[in-house]
């Protein structure tokens, strides 16, 4: 079976700052991937490259045999990728059920409707979206005045309501309890099971990550320092020394 | 065209240019610091040539013509800033916070309540400027003949440059404004006394729009309508060299200067037309003007905004109630009551339609009265031009200004927040110098009269009920729009334009249909206004028009779906029972805004519903615990 998401010597700069130079990687189905490294390793700006955010200068981002490298973001979703941000974007005003019957309602192409009752459609496949992520008692809540834990949840649950191939989560554990990080993991990680959904996502903690890639991407200064296995990338001495600094360096 | 005459044509443009600066720049740079759009600005230039007028005999006849001149010009100036002081202290300071739409109305307020003070000061009547001592006499250039003092206003602008170059570069003031130009939240962490800075920055810029007020005395008489004309042509400089930019405000002086210079040669009648269509394409190319720099994506203006059915039964009572009355109105009011209560209707619908597109979408609109006058004028033309029957006439309203609407919106929705609604403000302002100065077809200043109902229609309470069904209908079907898809899809795009991106909505193509909705329907409004009134005037198209729907939502309520209506409705019965007894409705005017905007934010409905929450949806929510503990 071919990669569902196959990246290839992408690059981008901001000013003279080359911030990716020549990054490559791929992403099986239903494969659970960690894109890590020390701030300004170039993660956020990959990771917006693949959701659209940012335009590659050059490089391909093949998803499903299709190249999506340099397309617009509605583009990209609409070929079947969800994302969360790293700062969650939702709908304030609105509640939480109809953050996510927002979600259905462009999928089902229907945002251009003028006379139906918004607050009736598609409320029970949201309903049902709302349950599988833990939120059904918070379902008639106004965004604005969920605690931050519960809004990735609910960016989790509109990222996902078009059933993607692929979800990309920036940092989504951010700002949350270990506690609260467990078990938005292990939520993603059933889902992806059970939706047969990729996962490509950035994370700081590394606890998170070692429990739950399948591999991991290390990056440094804008280049891919390895990719393998969470027992691989631990035993790999460049990682060991970009994380822990010069002094293992010596001890080789 | 010789050479001589295209020079002095120059010269001539080039001072006027001088004169723009002085007050652009101060505009820009109030705006830099503070953010916010003084409206005001043009009436601080007219202060100064009051001020200018009032002070000019004592101080020359007490120092003599030779510093006499100039030190009652920096009087002015010096006045005029401390009255900017007064505003910024008591006004705008409080308002820094606030959305971008109540500091606009209350800066607009301001402009209000300064056009009746002039009034009660100075009177309706003009004062004719001196001939300043010195400067009296000309200069031959290239055989042409060139007024001393156009000559030194040349000189007045780079000058004043150069001035404040030094002051923003070489002072440590000037670095504190620069930074908080350049990023005021990191200059407020970084400890720098922002109100003290903004006040003195307001003093600098209303100084300077009371200087160029001043020296402008000579070339102008110190009149009632300056503070219109140079308000909008500062807006379009600074739009034009970019909000904030010192340097870009000197280049796109020079520029406005000589197209009004070299314009008025070529196309007499459409200078205004012709500054703003260079001001469109500037915009095209450069979003952020020439010199300007990209405003962070601001999280959208009224982004707290909920809009929620009416939830309680006595919400529903009310409404019941409020038809009830408006069904029997025509049977025993009077018939004046009836036409300003059909006038109260069609207000009701404008303003209703702008709120939809300010309130759920997000687009802050300051040119509503361009789709309203379209309208009216549509329906008036229709009759008069072209002898259609009053029914063609009332559907070519909403088609034209629908069909205007969707191009306009094409173009405006690529810019966000205040360029938006200088764009607006600036559309709105072309349609009226064109139905100002196309004589034939529109009729110029009287407008085209003579334009009523046939027949039965003719009769007030009949034209009462035509109007309430047809304004209803259209109230109807953007009520039931705000809470379709399309509504819903509105709102997304103003809370956050990047998920609606993350899931495939296109937000500007939403934006671009709702502004054609409320186009169309403040066209209908506009075709049943004509009709009411019969005939149409300029005044349709005015900022005044415009400036009235955005206080008829702020009045009612913005964040509330019924608020528009009722202060639509409210205003218009006011405004009537106010005007006849006063001459100052103005200032009354002014007044109420800056009550409202500083005591009353939520308008009518919104004080009602904070308090019983009768109409859904804005009872304040408590903060909900997380879920995740539980789960975890």
């Amino acid at each position: 079976m071919s990669a569902l998401l196959e990246v290839n010597g992408l690059a981008k700069s901001f000013g003279g700052v080359q911030a990716v130079r020549d990054v490559s990687f791929s992403l099986g189905r239903s494969e659970m991937l960690a894109i890590i490294g020390p701030n300004g390793a170039g993660k956020s700006t990959c990771f917006n490259m693949v959701g659209g955010q940012i335009r590659p200068d050059r490089g391909t981002i093949v998803l499903d045999g299709q190249d999506i490298a340099g397309k617009a973001p509605r583009d990209i979703w609409r070929r079947g990728v969800g994302r969360t941000f790293q700062i969650s974007a939702t709908f304030m005003s609105m509640t939480v059920c109809e953050n996510v019957q927002m979600a259905l309602m462009s999928h089902h192409g229907r945002t251009r409707a003028l006379l139906p009752l918004a607050s009736r459609l598609y409320a029970e496949e949201a309903a049902a979206i709302l349950d599988r992520i833990g939120l059904a008692n918070r379902r008639s809540h106004m965004c604005g005045v969920l605690a931050y834990g519960d809004l990735k949840r609910v960016e989790l649950a509109v990222a996902i309501a078009h059933r993607p191939k692929l979800l990309l989560m920036d940092e989504p554990t951010a700002g949350m309890s270990p506690s609260e990080r467990e078990a938005l993991m292990q939520l993603t990680a059933d889902i992806v099971r059970q939706e047969e959904m990729a996962v490509l996502f950035t994370e700081h903690d590394m606890d998170v990550v070692f429990a739950h890639s399948a591999r991991i991407v290390v990056m440094n200064r804008g280049a891919v320092v390895t990719v393998g296995t969470p027992a691989e990338v631990r035993e790999n001495a460049e990682v060991k020394h970009i994380y822990l600094g010069g002094t293992l360096e010596a001890a080789h | 065209m010789d050479l001589s005459f295209f020079v002095n044509q120059a010269l001539t443009g080039l001072a006027s240019a001088s004169s723009l600066f002085l007050v652009a720049s101060g505009l820009t740079l109030i705006f830099g610091v503070s953010r916010i759009v003084n409206f005001a600005h043009g009436s601080m230039f007219m202060l100064g040539a009051y001020a200018a007028a009032t002070v000019y005999g004592p101080i020359v006849s007490a120092l003599g013509p030779a510093i006499g001149p100039w030190l009652a010009m920096l009087a002015a100036a010096v006045a005029v800033g401390l009255i900017g002081v007064v505003v910024e202290v008591l006004l705008l300071r409080r308002l820094y916070h606030a959305p971008h739409m109540l500091q606009i109305l209350a800066t607009f307020g301001i402009v209000l309540i300064v056009q009746d003070a002039v009034v009660l000061i100075w009177g309706y009547d003009q004062i004719v400027g001196p001939r300043i001592p010195g400067l009296r006499g000309a200069v031959t250039i290239f055989g042409q003949r060139f007024p001393q003092y156009e000559l030194f206003m040349l000189f007045i602008g780079p000058v004043v440059f150069a001035g404040l170059w030094l002051l923003l570069h070489r002072t440590r003031w000037g670095t504190l404004v620069r930074a908080a130009t350049r990023d005021r939240e990191m200059a407020d962490i970084l400890g720098v006394d922002q109100a003290k800075l903004f006040t003195t920055v307001f003093f600098l810029g209303a100084a300077l729009a009371g200087l160029a007020g001043g020296l402008q005395w000579p070339r102008e008489p110190a009149n009632i309508y300056l503070d219109t004309r140079v308000i909008l042509e500062a807006f379009v400089v600074t739009v034009i060299g970019g909000l904030g930019s010192i340097g870009g405000a000197l280049l796109a002086s020079i520029i406005i200067g000589l197209l009004q210079a070299f314009g008025i040669l070529l196309f007499p009648k459409s200078t205004l037309v012709l500054v703003f269509a260079v001001m469109a394409v500037v915009l095209m190319v450069r979003p952020w003007g020439l010199l300007g720099r990209p405003e962070p994506q601001s999280v959208s203006d009224l982004a707290e905004t909920k809009t929620a059915p009416p939830a309680h039964r006595y919400a529903a009572h009310a409404f019941a109630v409020a038809l009830a009355i408006l069904l029997v109105l025509p049977l025993f009011a009077p018939d004046y009551v009836v036409k300003l209560a059909t006038q109260a209707i069609i207000f009701a619908l404008v303003a209703f339609s702008l709120n939809f597109i300010v309130a759920t979408g997000g687009i802050l609109s300051f040119g509503h009265a361009a789709f309203f006058g379209l309208g009216a004028y549509a329906a008036a033309i229709a009759v008069k031009s072209y002898g259609a029957s009053t029914g063609l006439a009332l559907l070519a309203a909403p088609v034209l200004a629908g069909l205007v609407a969707l191009g306009v919106g094409w173009f405006i929705v690529r810019r966000a927040g205040i360029y938006l609604a200088m764009l607006t403000l600036a559309f709105a302002q072309i349609l009226w110098s064109v139905a100002f100065q196309w004589v034939e077809f529109t009729g110029g200043d009287n407008g085209i009269v003579g334009v009523y109902m046939p027949g039965w229609a003719s009769q007030t309470g009949a034209y009462y009920y035509l109007t309430l069904a047809f304004c209803g209908i259209a109230v109807a079907l953007i009520w039931r729009i705000m809470f379709a898809p399309f509504g819903y899809t509105l709102r997304a795009g103003r809370d956050s334009a990047l998920r609606c991106d993350a899931i495939g909505i296109d937000v500007r193509r939403h934006q671009v249909l709702a502004f054609a909705l409320a186009g169309a329907a403040a066209g209908v409004a506009g075709g049943f206004f004509t009709f009411l009134k019969g005939g149409v005037d300029p005044s349709l198209l005015s900022m005044d028009i415009s400036a009235d729907a955005l206080i008829m939502s702020l009045l009612g309520g913005v964040q509330t779906v019924v608020g528009p209506l009722v202060g639509g409705a409210a205003f218009t019965f006011l405004k009537a029972y106010i005007m006849p007894v006063t001459d100052q409705w103005r200032l009354v005017l002014g007044i109420v805004i800056i009550v409202l905007v500083l005591a009353f934010p939520r308008g009518i409905v919104g004080f009602i519903n904070a308090r019983s929450g009768w109409f859904g949806g804005a009872k304040d929510e408590a903060p909900v615990a997380s879920t995740g503990e539980k789960l975890a």
